[in-house]
């Protein structure tokens, strides 16, 4: 069996100006990632602001040219392909719904736009797709009439879904997509997903800074730090047993409804990553609570650990 | 004693619109009270009413509005100027919209106090300066000299945290402080609030629609649903055992690792809030109940299911464990 998505030593690198006089700076955004991704299953990936995860996305998405690695899309070289090729098979759902959706058409035309790019298609063809998706995301044929602002919120991200799923892809890239719903409607899209992607068999990679909606979608969760990954394990393996200080960090700070137990206390003090200004050894050590002395000038390597679990620390 | 913050049938309205339909609930001295529910539910404007701060157009009524045994419906703009920002101040969501960009953090800090305490401009900066260390920012000395653009979104938010207690408030407004947040630095900002809350008897209105939130930091939980609070209730009793139909739906919306089985569908409630026009009698919530019935377009009871417990909702307390959701 192929991997949907097979990216190896991807690297991708950003100059950015700061100021008129000062020397350019580099920020390396992705740095060395290698993974697979098996098809019909989902990984998820969690991280702070910053470190990463949307360039990743962005780079799978072939939207961005990686400095160094290569991204294989279900066995082929993403750069080989051309758009419409691309589009039948890799398509994304971002997080604001309101921002991706253009204003001034209505939601039919809108979700049947990837299929016109395409040429290939009747127009009778559009039609009978774009009402059957529609339909398939719980959307009404009048909400097709519809022009984005007349719908809400999680109406809009159903609408984004139904574009993404239109050229029927074997691959979604979802980056965010319930962070700017409330909770029962995040609820009713994440249902919406689970349920599309066991019936159309599809794969997702789904990017959210919301550990327990990772928890509850993916298969196996990928954890990322300035530009890495520094734990990758089965969904269940990770939350039961986070070996990295910085997973274990992440799933204290999840405040669970649970009452009476306070907000934790999870010590990564204040210094926040910075993409443009990496620390020498381990990356994560100014924030570590755990940290030695070699994790200060040696960089960890990746130890595989269980059947497809790996970890980037020297003390796990 | 009476509570700090007590508000009775709160009403606010833009035009034809109402946005906060008699929604009543009090902030004791020393706790933490929450105003939880979802976008549109009117916890925001209900925030802005108590302080005066509603956009033009904003019409506000109410039953009572007393803050500390002080008529907040009868103060003038001048007066109400006077207690905003000194015995009663407010932090919002998005620090760097509400931080002027063009001024220092120092500059910023010390106006609070000139303008409400008078004093020099030098004491009022060592004052922003100790502040500033009990939010936990370090180097207080160089952050004042700062712009806002210059601080990541926590410091940001810690800054706004520090001036908003440059007056030694009784009462602090939060409205969603650590949504624009990641989760590492949310919890930190909210362990701060909760050391601020013991460690200077302050009061805390915390606006947010994170159920985690309200469970780990509240002490007492006001429910909004369409402009009304349709449940109140001490924390913990209200994750033990919610009322209303509403609150248990967002309760069974929540992804909790460990608990909620993978691979089943999250509990998830049908429709949107509806459009809510002058003339609206009844439930609100009774168009997505699934045990609405025709008295429910009628007027509803509150009805009490413990102490400091009540619900807006035609069901009796017990009917939950009689019909598993």
């Amino acid at each position: 069996m192929t991997a949907a998505i097979e990216v190896e030593n991807l690297r991708c690198e950003f100059r950015v100006h700061t100021g008129l006089m000062s020397a350019e700076k580099r920020v390396v955004a992705v740095d060395d990632v290698t993974f697979s991704v098996p098809a019909g299953s989902v990984l998820g990936i969690v991280g702070e602001s910053g470190c990463g995860k949307s360039t990743l996305a962005r780079l799978i998405l072939g939207l961005l040219k990686p400095t160094a690695g290569t991204v294989l899309v279900d066995g082929k070289r993403l750069f080989d392909l051309d758009r419409k090729a691309r589009a039948r098979l890799i398509q994304p759902v971002f997080q604001d719904p309101f921002a991706s959706l253009n204003p001034r058409r209505r939601i039919k035309d809108i979700v049947a736009l990837p299929l016109a790019a395409q040429g290939t298609f009747s127009r009778g063809e559009i039609e009978r797709r774009v009402g059957g998706i529609l339909e398939r995301v719980g959307l009404s044929a009048a909400m097709g009439e519809r022009m984005p602002a007349q719908l809400s919120g999680g109406q809009r991200q159903r609408a984004a879904i139904a574009r993404a799923l239109v050229l029927e892809p074997r691959i979604v890239i979802c980056d965010e997509p319930t962070s700017a719903l409330d909770v029962s409607v995040q609820a009713q899209i994440l249902n919406l997903l689970a349920d599309l992607r066991r019936d159309l068999g599809l794969t997702y990679l789904f990017i959210s800074h919301n550990l327990a909606v990772v928890e509850h979608v993916a298969s196996e969760v990928a954890v990322m730090y300035l530009g890495r990954f520094v734990e990758r394990n089965e969904t269940d393996a990770l939350f039961r047993k986070p070996r990295h200080p910085y997973t274990q960090a992440l799933l204290e700070s999840v405040l669970t409804p649970e009452p009476g137990k306070g907000v934790p206390d999870i010590g990564l003090g204040d210094a926040m990553p910075d993409p443009s200004n990496i620390p020498p050894g381990c990356r994560f050590n100014p924030r570590c609570r755990i940290a030695v002395e070699r994790c200060r000038h040696e960089a960890p390597k990746p130890v595989v650990r269980a059947p497809r679990g790996m970890v980037e620390c020297h003390l796990a | 004693m009476s509570a700090l913050l007590d508000v009775e049938e709160l009403q606010v309205t833009f035009g034809r619109t109402a946005a906060v339909r008699g929604a009543s609930f009090r902030v004791e001295r020393g706790e933490t009270h929450c105003l939880v529910g979802e976008s549109g539910c009117g916890k925001s404007v209900t925030a802005l009413a108590v302080m005066s701060l509603l956009a033009r157009g904003g019409q506000r009524s109410a039953k009572r509005m007393r803050f500390a045994g002080t008529d907040l419906t009868s103060l003038s703009d001048r007066e109400m100027a006077r207690l905003r920002g000194n015995r009663m101040a407010m932090i919002f969501q998005e620090p760097m919209t509400s931080l002027n960009p063009a001024f220092t953090i120092g500059s910023q800090m010390a106006e609070v106090m000139t303008r409400h305490k008078g004093g020099s401009r030098a004491a009022a900066l060592d004052r922003a300066a100790e502040l500033m260390g009990r939010v936990g920012i370090t180097a207080p000395g160089m952050r004042l000299g700062q712009f806002p653009h210059q601080l990541s979104g926590g410091l940001r938010q810690r800054v706004m945290i520090a001036m908003a207690l440059m007056c030694d408030p009784e009462l602090l407004i939060a409205d969603e402080p650590t949504t624009a947040l990641d989760v590492t630095v949310q919890a930190q900002i909210l362990r701060l609030l909760a050391n601020l809350k013991r460690e200077l008897g302050l009061s805390i209105l915390l606006i947010t629609h994170d159920l985690g939130i309200v469970a780990r930091v509240a002490d007492h939980v006001s429910v909004m649903y369409a402009g009304e609070v349709v449940e109140r209730a001490p924390t913990a009793e209200l994750f033990r055992a919610p009322q209303h139909p509403y609150t248990r739906g967002l309760l069974s919306c929540v992804p909790v690792p460990g608990r909620v089985q993978r691979d089943r569908p999250l509990g998830s409630i049908p429709g949107v809030v509806p459009a809510i026009g002058p003339g609206f009698a009844g439930c609100a919530f009774r168009s997505r109940c699934a045990h609405a019935d025709e008295t429910c377009a009628r007027a509803i009871p509150r009805r009490q299911a413990g102490d400091a417990h009540d619900y807006l909702c035609r069901l009796e307390p017990d009917w939950a464990e009689l019909q598993p959701a």
